[in-house]
């Protein structure tokens, strides 16, 4: 991400500014896909979130300077074991109470 | 031990030696980011334990109102255009912080708060609309998860607000120090840590119910 450190020494905020168009426009389109029922439950639901995924990546990359760090670069591989302990959570919370099929819709 | 925390606490190329790098030993301001991104971590587990029991109640609403039925689109969409912008508005208060510049780090840092009470504002106004409507916390699974969740939230964005309060007391007066370098910066990731968060609240919370 050499890109973000040579906007963070220049003058103008440009990767914070690219940043911001990027989450205002993954927003505008997940809420356009819901809003105009243009696909099916499924399809819509699994693009939304990973639209939200691709949100996570520009917090984390834009504004959250998750490349910077003086020596090994802990954070990042604490932030993908708490990422797997999340998808375990809540796919294994949502897996193991659709059986009999109706708690999840 | 070097007791100097450098004022950027987190800097340079991932991995790269500090010694080489910087010529200065590595310093305990990078230790306090990284024990904060550990409480980050901890508190989105807390998070995905609060969506997991939603995801699995969101259908449980014993003859209450449903999701579609609750939720108001305009009402949601500025919540999120709000603490998105705030996100990007913290950006550029750090984006100032690292030129050194006090002043112009506490005006964007006072854009964020401003606009961080609207959303708290806005998120009040609709939970009290929602309850004198009758659909309060005890009235279906549906409903206690769901104040649970963007409750919870809500409370970690109040407290953001409080806590960069004095973040900019102590700017104002002790201007860009290591020390305060490094609070704000934390701050910074929390705050971003919320957006992300609310992201997911509007994606599988207030999408989810209106998709269905």
């Amino acid at each position: 991400m050499e890109s973000t450190h040579s906007a963070h020494a220049g003058r103008f905020p440009w990767a914070h500014i690219v940043g911001y168009i990027l989450s205002l426009v993954l927003t505008a389109a997940a809420f356009w896909l819901v809003l105009a029922h243009k696909a099916g439950l499924a399809t819509t639901l699994v693009v939304i979130v990973l639209l939200g995924v691709l949100q996570i990546l520009v917090q984390l990359f834009f504004f959250m300077h998750i490349t910077e760090s003086d020596g090994p670069a802990w954070h990042t591989v604490m932030l993908l074991v708490g990422f797997l302990f999340v998808v375990a959570i809540v796919g294994g919370s949502i897996w193991i109470m659709s059986f009999g099929g109706q708690v999840v819709a | 031990m070097s007791v100097a925390v450098h004022p950027n606490p987190s800097h340079g190329p991932q991995g790269a030696a500090v010694e080489t790098e910087h010529g200065h030993e590595h310093d305990n301001g990078s230790l306090y980011v990284l024990g904060f991104w550990l409480f980050i971590i901890q508190d989105l587990i807390l998070f995905s334990c609060l969506f997991a029991t939603y995801l699995v109640m969101q259908g449980r609403t014993a003859g209450g109102p449903t999701p579609k039925e609750l939720f108001d689109v305009p009402g949601f969409s500025w919540e999120t255009f709000l603490l998105l912008t705030s996100s990007f508005t913290c950006g550029l208060a750090t984006f100032q912080l690292r030129r050194g510049k006090a002043a112009s780090t506490i005006g964007w840092l006072v854009v964020t708060v401003l606009l961080g009470l609207g959303f708290v504002g806005l998120e009040a106004n609709e939970f009290v609309t929602n309850a004198l409507e009758g659909a309060t916390m005890q009235r279906s699974g549906f409903l206690s998860a769901f104040y649970t969740l963007v409750g919870t939230h809500g409370c970690h964005v109040s407290l953001g607000i409080g806590w960069v309060i004095l973040l900019m007391i102590q700017l104002a007066r002790r201007g860009v120090t290591p020390v305060t370098f490094r609070k704000v910066f934390i701050w910074s990731i929390y705050w971003h840590f919320l957006d992300i968060v609310w992201v997911f609240i509007y994606t599988a919370v207030y999408l989810n119910g209106l998709a269905r």
